[in-house]
Parts: structure tokens; sequence; C-alpha cells
């Protein structure tokens, strides 16, 4: 798929490069694609990129003397061929328990949306989502893919006090709170594993590319999920890698 | 080893943070005045990396068990060893027992203690930058043992001379790069951000500074993109918050304007009620 691209300075060491402002898995691709290119071509040099859904940032570790060379530079790279070596991309099965306890604003929003328990639980946990990239806080994977069912505004005032593993809803985005935070969004539930270790070399096994999928777990389930992962034995499930 | 005897108002261990670790959502960090605390690394022949001690607006008390070179920079904080007043932004011969102390500021906001060869500390992701939860602990408390490198050579007379730029105390300017939503504001904001002053409100930290008047706006949230420690974002209630080094990787408020280093740094020395004016870069 070919895009327009939108080259500029951003800072002293760093380049923004835009696609088409909407969330798009064509977009998702073209992204990692030319990230991969990237990172690859500048192996030696300790770049670091930030990206979203529709933007790469390039962040390089010295001051950029010339900013229409590294433009042109970029342009040329994207051209070239290659990079698209296979995306690996697996599926995560992520368990959640939508029980009042945990999800605070479970009543709320299922009133807001006129839908019984079941329905927002159903419709949740029967989609596969996307992860399109993480940000706003260590290991918060941006979702895409919820029902439009399940749109709703964010909260106007934040929550201080979110809970680590909460799962919520705020727009058309759904997530899960990777750690204590305050936040906008609608809590249903709360998953007992765990998205974001910082002793762990790779500190979020799941990436932007993969898909996860929610499973309904009982109360019952979540305790003892919850014990087995504060005592390291548990592992999050990737089911069958996809093509 | 250094002993905390009082660790002051908000005191951090930093060095120039996580690099590489963005895509998994974390957060920089690292020393917020990069001008000061590199200058006083650089004093000592230190490396850029190595970490220093970062006191917020009142200072620390602490013991030295070893002895050591150590260099001040950054904001004025009534620097005394063993009770007498000391200079700063040069090297200073540490002896074992040697208690060194600070006040309150009188110019600026963050002071750099710099030590030979760099504090040693807990390492996540490559750096010791203190940053709750990535690290365990998110600040220096009191009795925290520091360890460092006992240095059993003395200071030698040095002619070098190299001069601290004091300027970033009483400069007012916030070098700045137009952000990639600065198209979007009409001339009317264009012309009041660009020549208002703008003060420094009570809310301001490691992770943003938010910057006063409010500037009336329609503009519309962006779909979520990256962020740097220095971007500008504009809240809908008009906002402006200036992310700063422990902020988030990427947000949804549009980036109307991003702080040149130098200004991020300039930016860290002001506290509530210092006041600023923005100056354009071309580019």
């Amino acid at each position: 798929m070919d895009f327009k691209l939108r080259y500029s300075q951003y800072n002293e060491r760093s380049i923004l490069i835009e696609w088409p402002r909407i969330i798009d898995e064509n977009i998702l691709k073209s992204i990692l694609k030319f990230k991969n290119k990237i990172m690859n071509k500048y192996i030696k040099q300790k770049i670091e990129i930030i990206h979203t859904y529709s933007s790469i940032l390039i962040i390089y570790n010295f001051t950029i003397e010339n900013i229409n060379d590294k433009f042109f530079e970029l342009k040329s790279l994207f051209e070239t061929q290659g990079g698209d070596l296979e995306i690996a991309s697996s599926t995560w099965e992520i368990p959640v328990c939508y029980d009042e306890e945990f999800g605070v604003d479970f009543e709320n929003f299922s009133k807001e949306k006129g839908l019984i328990k079941q329905e927002v639980v159903k419709l949740h946990s029967e989609s596969i989502y996307t992860v399109f990239f993480i940000g706003f806080l260590p290991g918060f994977l941006y979702l895409g893919g919820l029902n439009s069912k399940l749109h709703l505004d964010r909260k106007k005032t934040p929550k201080f006090d979110v809970k680590k593993g909460a799962v919520a809803i705020g727009g058309e985005q759904t997530g899960i709170y990777p750690q204590d935070s305050p936040g906008g969004w609608h809590i249903i539930g709360q998953t007992p594993v765990e998205l974001f270790n910082s002793l762990h070399e790779i500190p979020c096994p799941i990436q932007a590319g993969d898909k996860v999928k929610f499973k309904s777990i009982s109360k019952p389930e979540f305790i003892e999920l919850k014990d087995r992962v504060s005592k390291s034995k548990f592992k999050l499930k990737s089911i069958t890698p996809n093509a | 080893m250094l002993k905390v005897l009082n660790p002051g108002f908000y005191t951090t261990m930093q060095d120039l943070g996580r690099l590489g670790f963005r895509a998994f959502g974390v957060p920089v960090s690292g020393v917020m005045d990069s001008y000061s605390s590199q200058f006083a690394n650089a004093l000592l022949g230190n490396n850029k990396f190595d970490a220093v001690l970062e006191m917020t607006m009142i200072g620390g008390t602490f013991r030295f068990m070893n002895p050591t070179q150590i260099v001040i920079s950054g904001a004025y904080m009534r620097s005394r060893l063993n009770n007498k007043p000391i200079g700063q932004n040069c090297a200073i011969q540490i002896e074992t027992d040697d208690v060194l102390s600070f006040g309150h500021t009188t110019k600026g906001f963050r002071t750099y203690l710099a030590i030979k060869g760099g504090f040693e500390s807990e390492t996540v992701f490559n750096s010791l930058s203190q940053y709750r939860p990535i690290t365990a602990k998110g600040v220096i408390e009191t009795n925290d043992v520091i360890t460092y490198l006992s240095i059993d050579q003395r200071l030698q007379e040095s002619n070098a001379t190299v001069k601290y730029n004091d300027s970033i105390f009483n400069n007012q300017i916030l070098e700045a790069y137009k952000g990639p939503e600065f198209g979007c504001l009409n001339l009317h904001q264009k012309e009041q951000l660009l020549n208002s002053e703008l003060k420094v409100s009570k809310y301001n930290n490691r992770m943003a500074y938010q910057l006063e008047p409010l500037l009336k706006n329609r503009l519309e949230p962006i779909l979520t993109a990256p962020v740097l420690p220095g971007t500008v974002q504009l809240t809908p209630q008009g906002n402006l918050i200036v992310l700063m080094r422990d902020a988030q990787t990427t947000g949804g408020y549009p980036r109307i304007l991003q702080l040149s280093e130098e200004s991020i740094s300039l930016l860290s020395q002001k506290t509530v009620g210092n006041t600023l004016k923005i100056g354009l870069k071309d580019t």
C-alpha cells in the first residue's frame, strides 16, 4: 500500500514521520516495516524509535547537522525493498474477571450503553484486538478493534487510584492499566496477569503487531491465577501464532 | 560510601536516563538540568553518563565514609562542608567523615552533586535514574547508604578553568521549535503564545511544568502520538503543559511547541511564579 508520508524535524536530534492520521492496520504494517528497515540501517548508532498509530519518531544520539540530507536518506530507505521480514505476530490470551468487585464502573457503563452485563462481557471478550503500540505507561497496550457498541467517551473527571491490571474502556479504545495510576477510562474488570516486569530483559512479552483476546474468568479463577502470578508460576499464553 | 543524614526536600539519583526503552512505554527520566549536571561530571573527568544526586529546592545533609572528590553545580543552596561555606562549580577534596550540607535555594531550583567516578546503585534498563515503579526506590531517604569509588589520590591543583554559564538562572527565553500541531493555532493564539509573559504554575515536577495563563482554544485532541521531554502540549482547557524528563512517551493533546535541549535545562531551574517567554527558532 502506498501512503503519502510527511517528514519534519521535531527537535535537535529527532525526526517525525507521519502517515495519514487514522487507526488502520495497513498503516500499522507500513509503520512496522519502515521501523524494521530504520533499525537495521542504524543498528550501530543506538537510535531510538517511538511509534504510535500513525507516526514514527526517530531519536538520534547526535545533533542533526543537515536535516535535508537526513530526510532524503529516510525517503530513499522507505522506497527500498525489504524490511518486510515477516512481522511475527502472536495472539495472546488475557484472562479478565468482569466481577463488579473489580469492574468498579461496570454497572454505570452497562446503564449508559443500555446493555446487560452478559452482553458487555460477550462483546468485549469475543473480539480479537490488534496491538498498535505501547505508550502512556510502561507496558500500556494501545489496542484497536473494540466493538462500536462498547464505545463510550472517557469520564469527565479521572479517577486517582486505578488499580494495576484494571481493564477499561475509553472512547473507542480498550486497555489494561499495567500499574496503579490515575486514569479516565471506565473500568469493567481486572486481569491477574502482569503485562510489564522491569526485572525481565524484555519487560513486556506482547509487542506491536500482536493480537490480544480477553477470556472471561470467575472470581475463584482470578484468585487462583493471581496466586500463581505472585509465585511466578504463570506464563502469559500465546495461542497459535498468526500467519 | 555516602550516608544520607537528611535527604532534603526531594532528592533523586539520576544519570542521562533510560535510552532505548521508550518503545515499551518506559519514560526516559534522567537529570532535569543536563547542562549543570554534565558540567559537574566533566570537571571531575567523569563519563557524561555517570550518576549524580539531584536536589530540589532544599538540599540535604550527607556524611562521606571514604575520601573522594566532588563538584556541586546548578542551583545555589548555601552549600557547607563541615559547617564552613564552600564554593561550587569547582572540584572539592573530601576526606573521611566530612559532612556536606545544603539549605534552601537562593538562586535556581535544582542542585547537582557529582562525585568522582559517579554514584553506584540499582541499574534498571541500563540506567540508575530513580523512577517508580521501574526502580524499587523513587527518592533518596534518610539513612540511605550510597556507594561510590574510594579515591586515595588527592586533588591536584588544576590550571584548567571552565566557566559555568550562570545565564541559566537569569535568562527567561525558552527557545522552541514549532510543534507538529503549531499550525492548528490561529493567528491570535500564535501571537498570544509568542508574545505573552508565561508564568510557572504550582503544578511543576519531574514529569511536567504547567505554564500560565490559559491559552483559550478549540483545538481537537489528536490521535495519540509520540512526545518527548520538552514537548509543549495544549489542553482543551487551555493549559500549557511542558513535558519534562519523567513524562510519558505518547500523548493525545496537540503538541504546539518543542523546547530545545538547553531550554529544558533552563526551565528545570525555574519554580512557581518565575516568568518566561517563548523564543521561536527558525527551522
